[in-house]
């Protein structure tokens, strides 16, 4: 708790790529696609994957703790599709 | 375009689930209410065991008196905003007395204590700022979150570490206030505030605890959780209400931040909105000062009241809340909401009443009927509930041996 250091040793050096960032979403999401619904970046949270509020609240803070970043839940109205969580994601990482 | 289109769904789903004929758990009318434990419904006697009064102040004599001195002497209503014409002397006494209880510098008095969550959240964060919020806190708060500028960032329920790892990841120049709860309405459990509020104060964060189901009856002085845990000298602001144990109608906050004051003029919750009536005013004032002078006994019945009731469900084999009783509230865990329907109705029939939870008010989706105790519940009364959920299991065949293996093999 009381480290100060902000960085940890295994910070990779090159941030995610956008390829990498989706595929890594996909991967988070997998366990609340109960549908078993095939993903691909159009896919939409409330419409095909039929995730409730509560599930969308928990996969964000699963996609928040992979990349290490905050998502606001405030921002959420604005992404509904794969994709767009994908490229909010990429543009957090780049601050 | 029909704009109730949206809600077919909804429809549909409580018509299927009432097909029965039953009475609807979210459209009850209580006839009568006799005392802070019974009420009349369908000219038929029923314990109330789901209503938040936890300290039984509603019939209170001098709680009464209080509010018919306060009807016949200031009317039935201020018909204005505390900022124009609605503050009387009683809500500048109302406002004195929160301060007396807590031990605090400022109060200010809210029409409900869902406006109090709406304006303080949304006045204190604004644009640039940060409110991290208890995953399971209630609606008001999300919508005070909602109705503000600031980022709106969620931790998981009473989860120090994970409060921790997100206040890390905040620029440290950015304002920041940590929302959390001192007893959650839903299962009824306490938050471990001591963790919390340390990690939040290493962070550099304010702190808001709403008290909504402690206050009264937790903590040596009824002050809450945050009484109980030893952080008072920590927490900036404690939100309540006077809907629970003060057994009335609505809500404050208090603190000691030397500028609390200005929020009477910033906070739109609290300006645009009517001042609560005289009478209310009175009773809530009353009430609390009775909290504050004699408190201590029915803070005694109503742990006596929690153990009980908490102690036969368990070891009745109903899968509850918390695994020990933590506060007024005893959540009973059910498989769907057809089970809890047939099992609310038929514990209305053996006389009890209970409140139906159901997603997304309840946490993991569960389907809950949830319990609220009150300190003049009698043992005999407690017995009739425990009494009526046999009977409701049976008449909705939940099957009641797993968890009570389980209970025997510990
Ligand atoms: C945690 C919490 N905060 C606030 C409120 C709102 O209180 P009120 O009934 O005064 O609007 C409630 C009650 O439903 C609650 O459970």
């Amino acid at each position: 708790m009381s480290d100060p250091t902000p960085t940890s040793p295994d910070t990779p050096a090159a941030p995610p790529t956008a390829d990498e960032i989706y595929r890594r979403i996909c991967a988070l999401i997998e366990p609340f696609n109960k549908k078993g619904v095939a993903v691909t970046p159009q896919t939409t949270f409330a419409g095909d994957l039929d995730l409730d509020s509560l599930n969308v609240m928990d996969l964000v803070a699963a996609i928040e703790d992979e990349f290490d970043i905050i998502l606001p839940i405030n921002r959420l109205p604005d992404l509904e599709t794969v994709q767009q969580v994908a490229d909010e994601v990429a543009s957090i990482l780049k601050g | 375009m029909d704009l109730f289109s949206k809600f077919d769904d909804l429809i549909a789903e409580r018509a299927a689930v009432l097909g029965n004929g039953g009475a609807d758990p979210f459209e009850l009318v209580m006839d009568e209410v006799v005392s802070a434990t019974e009420a009349v419904v369908d000219g038929r006697p029923i314990i109330l065991a789901g209503t938040y009064n936890y300290m039984g102040m509603t019939f209170d004599p001098d709680v009464i008196a209080a509010g018919h001195d306060a009807l016949d002497r200031f009317g039935s209503g201020t018909t204005g905003s505390r900022v124009l014409n609605g503050t009387y002397a009683g809500h500048k006494l109302l406002e004195q007395r929160l301060a007396d209880f807590y031990g605090t510098a400022h109060a200010m008095v809210f029409s409900t204590g869902y406006q109090a969550n709406l304006g303080i959240c949304s006045t204190l964060a604004g644009k640039g700022d940060y409110i991290l919020l208890d995953a399971d806190c209630h609606a008001s708060i999300y919508d005070g979150c909602a109705m503000g500028s600031a980022d709106i960032v969620r931790f998981r329920h009473n989860n120090a570490e994970d409060l921790a790892r997100r206040l890390r990841r905040l620029p440290a120049e950015a304002g920041k206030l940590v929302v959390l709860e001192g007893v959650y309405s839903m299962l009824g459990d306490r938050a471990p505030l001591a963790d919390l509020v340390r990690v939040a104060k290493d962070a550099g964060a304010m702190v808001l605890v709403d008290e909504a189901h402690a206050m009264g009856f937790i903590g040596e002085r009824g002050r809450g959780v945050t009484e109980a845990e030893g952080v008072e000298d920590q927490v900036d602001f404690i939100v309540g209400t006077f809907s629970k144990s003060v057994g009335t109608v609505g809500g404050y906050c208090v603190s000691n931040h030397p500028k609390f004051e200005v929020l009477r003029l910033v906070c739109r919750p609290y300006m645009f909105t009517a001042s609560l009536p005289p009478s209310v005013v009175a009773t809530a004032a009353e009430s609390i000062r009775l909290i504050q002078t004699r408190g201590a006994d029915k803070r005694q019945q109503l742990w006596d009241n929690s153990r009980r009731l908490h102690g036969a469900l368990s070891a009745a084999g109903f899968q509850l809340g918390t695994e020990r009783p933590e506060s007024a509230i005893i959540a009973v865990v059910l498989p769907d909401l057809e089970t809890a329907i047939a099992m609310w109705q038929a514990l209305l029939d053996a006389g009890v009443y209970v409140n139906v939870a159901r997603p997304p008010a309840t946490p993991f989706g569960m389907v809950l009927l949830r319990c609220s105790l009150c300190a003049a519940h009698r043992p005999d009364q407690i017995d009739a509930i425990v009494a009526a959920f046999l009977h409701a299991a049976e008449a909705a065949k939940l099957d009641l041996s797993g968890t009570r293996r389980a209970d025997a093999a510990e």
